[in-house]
């Protein structure tokens, strides 16, 4: 298949792994931001692959694991309100908030519905006036512009049952906050592929710039997470750290102009609240004030009382790649995907999903 | 979670030895009466120690039209693939209906005329049956219930437990495409190739095997067939690790020799899905001797059901009750159970 199979073949990544094993001399650790990287890497084995000089660790770059446990549950209060709808990409359904999830919630009777897109959730608005459909405003640079569209959409149309809970978070601040943290020593990070498409692999010159760590945008196919690896390795080895595209048919050093305009002109930066990393400055995204009539929050101001974290879930370590998921002590034990406790635990792009499921063997 | 209803309380409740197998089908030995089994040109009248096959399943597929097929094709396939699945040749299926008030006349008979195009394909009868109409919303349209019973030719014996390491795992044909094409149709997904759902009888398949095996000239035995398996709901993955499981061996499958169509692995490309996990409803798997893995292969291939038939991967020692993997770059990871549903991703 097109743009697939040439990313997976098996001669060329054994020719990258080979690079990689010659020049790459001193141990290096490197993150991988992005939630659907590490699915990549364990989907495909690629970590028994590397030499044991190249460690990688996942990082924040699942949006429905980042989501705090108090706006799990804000949306939870406003999916159970009786007038409201509530659209939500499939990842969010299942996943813990102090109490409950959305999928209990449903169960309960709320009216919680598994969108593709929110330009479904227009649609879902437009075919019942008399409710109220919420959008949850989930993801990163990704998902924003086209949330950002979706609202632009129902002012033009005049929509005025349609909202949106917006979740949203900015990757490069997250960055900051754990090399900032310096919890965990890392000699690279793997940037983001789909979220760089949006703004830009310039958005990341801050960490060779500032932290004199390397970076390099990756796509999410083999070939194209060994190439960035090789790039970091040889960043790492030569000591001049930089920022390498190594995803060049998305990315673009300015990024997508057009996407990153519709989010601005709708969305505002301010602070958010992160799993595992608290309160970071400028790294959300509110509704501007002019586009306030859409915001769920506003619209829909519900009390969901104070959150819970479950005690012993260590998922927030997880985020910031201070521990790897089998250092939990609930990792396959209470916590599995069939009985989850924590969010990594659910999400298609969660660490501990991926070291659950593609568990490497020692045969 | 079914799994876990199943565990936790039917057999508990139901406690008998032919339902603990927990194959697809349940086989009953029959001794002591005479049976004419009639309406089957291969079956001749069995006097004693008949095995039987009988099997339910209930079909509630959203939409009930589909590129492929439709709920009622689905109905019978999927009973009559059952009875296949535990080596039996189908004679009689019923129907059981449940309607939603106001479904158009014209769409149930639509669904019943396929039933009965592809009960003849079958080559089975829908000889009982039962309709039940229920108030709007208390049903989505239509729900089939099909039972199916079958006789077991004397000398085949299949079964999720019988499996043994150095046997060859062969599939049919393509994985993923019923299961795609069910959720392109609800998501209003399109593609450039379309999706078509793979539904069809398999009996004829596992006859052509089963025959097959059986020329007595070069010595194969029909008992060189241990297992066969549809990998219907949680695919091709979920069905492997239940033989690995019940079989207590170890499985070892090459990805890239297991074959999807492009349109089928765009899709799951696009929302973050694996075909492994996607629920096929004309494929089949069997577990077999490796002296006669040639023999099936071929057999497989030379039928209309099993062109794309291809050796996916050996039965090992080691690992038992585990799926192993091997990439395409030759990396080695376990292929899991699916938990709960796949659901697509956010970005």
């Amino acid at each position: 298949m097109k743009y697939i199979d040439e990313f997976r073949d098996p001669q060329l990544a054994r020719k990258l792994l080979a690079s990689i094993r010659t020049r790459s001399k001193r141990p290096v650790r490197f993150m991988e931001f992005c939630g659907g990287h590490t699915h990549a890497i364990f989907r495909h084995g690629l970590r028994q692959m590397l030499p044991p000089t190249v460690e990688l660790r996942s990082g924040p770059g699942c949006p429905v694991c980042v989501t705090a446990n108090a706006d799990i549950d804000r949306a939870i209060a406003l999916a159970s309100e009786p007038r409201v709808v509530m659209a939500t990409f499939g990842d969010m359904l299942r996943v813990p908030g102090s109490h409950g999830s959305l999928q209990t919630a449903r169960a309960e009777g709320a009216d919680v519905r598994v969108v593709y897109s929110p330009l479904d959730a227009l649609q879902i608005a437009h075919g019942c006036p008399e409710r109220a459909v919420v959008f949850l405003g989930v993801g990163f640079e990704t998902t924003a512009p086209g949330v950002a569209a979706s609202i632009l959409e129902a002012e033009a149309g005049g929509l005025d049952n349609f909202y949106v809970l917006s979740l949203h978070k900015l990757t490069p601040p997250a960055t900051r906050a754990i090399l900032d943290a310096g919890e965990v020593r890392l000699a690279g990070i793997i940037g983001p592929g789909h979220v760089t498409t949006v703004i830009g692999s310039r958005a990341w010159e801050f960490l060779p710039r500032d932290y004199g760590v390397p970076c390099a945008v990756a796509g999410f196919e083999p070939l194209d997470i060994l190439r960035a690896v090789a790039a970091m390795v040889e960043m790492a080895e030569s000591g001049q750290p930089g920022v390498v595209n190594a995803y060049s048919r998305g990315v673009r050093p300015e990024g997508n102009r057009t996407a990153l305009g519709i989010m601005r002109r709708v969305f505002e930066v301010g602070e958010a609240e992160w799993r595992g990393l608290g309160r970071v400055p400028a790294s959300g995204l509110a509704l501007r004030p002019e586009y306030a009539r859409f915001d769920a929050a506003r619209a829909f101001p519900v009390d969901p009382g104070p959150a819970r974290e479950h005690a012993g879930c260590r998922c927030g370590d997880v985020l910031r790649g201070v521990v790897e998921p089998p250092d939990c002590p609930l990792f396959r034990r209470a916590c599995t995907p069939a009985q989850p406790i924590g969010p990594c635990m659910v999400s298609a792009e969660g660490a501990c999903a991926a070291w659950y499921r593609y568990g490497e063997v020692d045969v | 979670m079914s799994h876990e209803l199943v565990e936790r309380l039917f057999l508990r409740y139901f406690d008998n030895p032919i339902l603990a197998e927990l194959d697809d089908t349940a086989v009953v030995a029959v001794s002591g009466f005479r049976f004419q089994v009639s309406g089957s040109p291969n079956q001749r009248p069995e006097t004693s120690n008949l095995k039987l096959a009988f099997t339910t399943d209930s079909y509630v597929v959203s939409p009930i039209f589909f590129p492929g097929g439709d709920i009622g094709k689905l109905a019978v396939c999927g009973t009559v693939n059952d009875l296949a699945m535990g080596g039996a040749t189908p004679l009689y299926l019923s129907a059981g209906f449940i309607l939603e008030e106001g479904l158009p006349l014209a769409d149930l008979e639509r669904v019943v005329a396929s039933m009965a195009a592809t009960a003849r394909a079958a080559s089975v009868q829908v000889v009982t049956g039962d309709t039940k109409v229920v108030d709007r919303g208390k049903a989505d349209r239509l729900f089939i219930n099909t039972a199916g019973v079958g006789v077991v030719p004397a000398g085949v014996e299949l079964g999720g437990g019988r499996v043994r390491p150095g046997d060859v795992v062969i599939l049919s044909g393509t994985v993923g495409d019923h299961g795609m094409t069910i959720m392109s149709q609800r998501e209003g997904l399109r593609f450039d190739s379309p999706l078509v759902s793979d539904c069809a009888p398999l009996n004829g398949l596992v006859a052509a095997v089963l025959d097959a095996l059986s020329s007595p000239e070069d010595g194969s035995s029909v008992g060189a067939a241990h297992c066969l398996r549809d990998p219907t709901r949680g695919g091709l993955a979920t069905t492997l690790n239940e033989v690995a499981g019940k079989s207590d061996v170890g499985i070892e499958i090459e990805e890239c020799a297991v074959p999807v169509r492009d349109a089928v692995r765009a899709a799951c490309e696009l929302l973050g899905l694996d075909p492994l996990y996607v629920a096929n409803e004309g494929k089949l798997v069997a577990f077999v001797a490796p002296e006669m893995a040639d023999v099936v292969l071929d057999a497989m291939r030379a039928h209309e059901y099993g062109r794309e038939a291809a050796v996916i991967g050996r039965v090992t020692a080691e690992h038992a009750g585990r799926v192993v993997l091997r990439t395409p770059l030759g990396a080695r990871r376990v292929l899991d159970m699916l938990v709960g549903e796949q659901l697509p991703r956010i970005c």
